[in-house]
């Protein structure tokens, strides 16, 4: 399967949310039935994933961490293959050496996955200068949360990405969450995109919630980047909904806040509208819904049969 | 005596170091929401949620412990401690010497390690042996709950900085501990059993596997002596050499890679310090120079395995000394 390219209907927005929504189900579900580790999931944040995906071509690259499945999925993922590096198999993205955290894609353009919060900041300035310096057209965009924007290399890269005049596309998916602290304990300014104007960039902040703002202002900032040959900076607002990694109670959680982020679900946001406009039935949501639980299952099944990695790929791929 | 976890031996030796010195402080990203017994019991002045930021928040306990205060910080996982790296090793290891003495650096980073969790390099590494190497830092990576009370409550009172490993393997596990005051002092190793032919010596969750090994050996009639270091710095040299001397070989086993690892430093010091009791060469049995994988299997592939231990025991003892890599 190959990078996925949208023309920008709302159903096919709606039909890759769906897809992302189901897979993470179903590692919600492997993580409570088998253990498997290391499931961060990003419920409610399908929008901004998809929604930034969808705007960019076929030659723009992804960076990602550890709340990746939503960005592999809508840039064309596999689901199978996911599920089996998931599972740590042979058949998974990375050999199963990668597990859920830091699943990466080359053939897909989703070239490097962090899971050292910052560290995907720290590589954008790097893949963009390959851009830059060997003549590529394509932009960079670097997914990353309100919590990375934290970390020192945070503003190590804006900075050098805006005086190198370096094409990334910072996506912050500020979901009000760092693990187990919430955004208002660790930063007194409301929206990050600040940040950025500080160190000269054009900025961006957007409904998160809303797939086809978010959209728009991608396709916006992209077109910016492509123009300017400088960087830009886009602030999605969003919740995250399940908690840090699976399982996690919230126990730690404001439920109000959280109940008013769930009434914004932004799948059923979507629904919502494109009922009300009459560019979908309820027939054809339930079928759309229905196609996305049957690629993830047929895809778990091809993850199950996908056996482990042999002993002897311990030590493969150390070095080149 | 009661039979607590690994990790509630922590939470007990921070409350008690807390209660005990009002300068004892504990920061990181999230302690305050997922410790809520210390803020409740000493405040969130004293116990503080920090923003994701390893740098500053180890720089900034190296500049409050120069000042008067004793600061805990929990750096989450070891690979993380890379960002912390530059603090904890170029200003905590270095600025009492370069001050001529002048300033101590009364502070603990603990952070977990090593395989167990099924989650990859990014949050498994073991790296003990880097900060080892590091001039004024001290390294403790205990194995049994007793011994994370009494050696943090001994980290947190040292004057010198401390870096606490612990094994995320051993974390839910647990063993009796004393209540109350209970010390164990850093620098000190343990003999977890008594043996004549060959010494297996570890630390953290691979004591268990020579606990396991040396089973496997008394069945076949060898008599294997377990060691556990506790302290990568200081090593307890004169256990190791003492012990060496008695049963005249030895094995080194830990988890972490070979190439300059811990297995490395007390094979040399057996080889300078005791090499006239000798009776065949030390033989290391370690994690490969891989970074860590995710896929059980192979996770599971990447710890020395009793089995392995017992088999370089058994070529020490059969005299076949020259097999060199286990
Ligand atoms: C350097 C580093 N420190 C700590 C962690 C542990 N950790 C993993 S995710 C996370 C929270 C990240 O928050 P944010 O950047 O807002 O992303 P989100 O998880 O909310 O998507 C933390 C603390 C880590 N993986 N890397």
């Amino acid at each position: 399967m190959g990078i996925r390219l949208y023309d920008g209907r709302a159903e096919e927005l709606l039909q890759a949310m769906w897809l992302i929504r189901a897979y993470e189900e179903r590692a919600v579900a492997l993580q409570a039935e088998q253990g498997v580790p290391g499931t961060c999931t990003a419920v409610g944040q399908e929008a901004a994933a998809v929604g930034v995906v969808s705007a960019l071509g076929a030659d723009d690259l992804i960076l990602t961490n550890h709340r990746s499945a939503g960005h592999l999925l809508a840039r064309g993922a596999d689901p199978g293959r996911m599920l089996a590096e998931v599972m740590g198999r042979r058949d998974g993205y990375c050999k199963g050496k990668s597990g859920s955290l830091h699943i990466s894609a080359k053939e897909l353009g989703v070239v490097l996955t962090s899971t050292i919060v910052g560290g995907e900041l720290a590589l954008a300035t790097g893949v963009a200068l390959s851009q830059q310096m060997l003549g590529r057209r394509g932009v960079v965009a670097c997914f990353f949360g309100d919590g990375a924007a934290c970390e020192g290399r945070f503003h190590e890269s804006l900075n050098l990405a805006a005086v190198w005049r370096l094409p990334v596309l910072y996506v912050c998916e500020n979901n009000q969450w760092q693990a187990f602290v919430h955004r208002r304990e660790t930063m007194l300014a409301d929206n990050i995109a600040a940040r950025a104007v500080g160190y000269g960039m054009d900025t961006a902040v957007v409904d998160g919630n809303d797939p086809e703002a978010v959209r728009a202002a991608a396709l916006e900032a992209v077109e910016t980047i492509r123009a300017t040959g400088r960087p830009y900076f886009l602030e999605a607002r969003t919740y995250r909904l399940r908690g840090h990694f699976e399982p996690d109670d919230q126990a730690y959680v404001d439920q109000d806040e959280l109940a008013a982020w769930r009434a914004r679900d932004p799948l059923a946001l979507l629904e919502a509208r494109l009922l009300a406009a009459g560019r979908i039935d309820a027939d054809a949501l339930q079928a759309l819904r229905a196609e996305a639980y049957r690629r993830i299952d047929a895809g778990w099944r091809f993850a199950v049969d996908s056996p482990y990695p042999a002993a002897a790929e311990l030590i493969t791929d150390v070095y080149a | 005596m009661t039979r607590i976890t690994v990790m509630d031996a922590i939470d007990q030796a921070l409350a008690e170091e807390m209660a005990r010195d009002p300068a004892v402080l504990l920061m990181g990203e999230g302690v305050a929401t997922k410790r809520r017994a210390l803020v409740e019991a000493f405040g969130s002045a004293r116990v503080r949620n920090t923003p994701l930021a390893e740098g500053i928040i180890a720089g900034t306990a190296v500049g409050a412990a120069a000042t008067g205060l004793r600061p805990v910080v929990d750096l989450l996982f070891a690979p993380f401690l890379c960002y912390a790296m530059d603090e904890l090793v170029n200003s905590a290891g270095k600025l009492r010497y370069l001050s001529g003495g002048q300033f101590d650096f009364p502070l603990v980073a603990i952070a977990m390690t090593g395989a167990g969790w099924g989650v990859g390099a990014q949050h498994n590494h073991n790296l003990e042996a880097w900060f080892a190497h590091a001039p004024g830092l001290k390294v403790a990576m205990p194995s049994t709950a007793a011994d994370f009370k009494g050696m943090l409550k001994s980290a947190i009172r040292d004057p010198d900085p401390v870096l606490f490993f612990v094994d995320i393997a051993l974390a839910y596990t647990d063993g009796e501990v004393p209540a109350g005051e209970h010390l164990v002092p850093l620098g000190r190793a343990a003999r977890r059993r008594e043996g004549r032919d060959v010494t297996l010596i570890s630390y953290a969750k691979t004591v268990a596997v020579c606990e396991q090994a040396a089973e496997l050996l008394a069945v076949q009639g060898i008599s294997a002596e377990v060691l556990d270091l506790r302290c990568i710095k200081p090593l307890d040299e004169a256990a190791i050499l003492a012990s060496v001397r008695r049963t005249g070989r030895a094995v080194v086993v830990h988890e972490a890679s070979r190439t300059c690892g811990v297995g490395a430093e007390v094979a040399a010091l057996i080889g300078e310090h005791a090499w006239d009791a000798l009776r065949a060469p030390v033989l290391r049995v370690t994690g490969p120079d891989a970074p860590a994988p995710a896929s059980p299997p192979l996770e599971q592939a990447y710890v020395p395995q009793p089995a392995a231990v017992a088999a370089a025991a058994q070529r020490l003892m059969a005299g076949a000394e020259t097999a060199a890599c286990v």
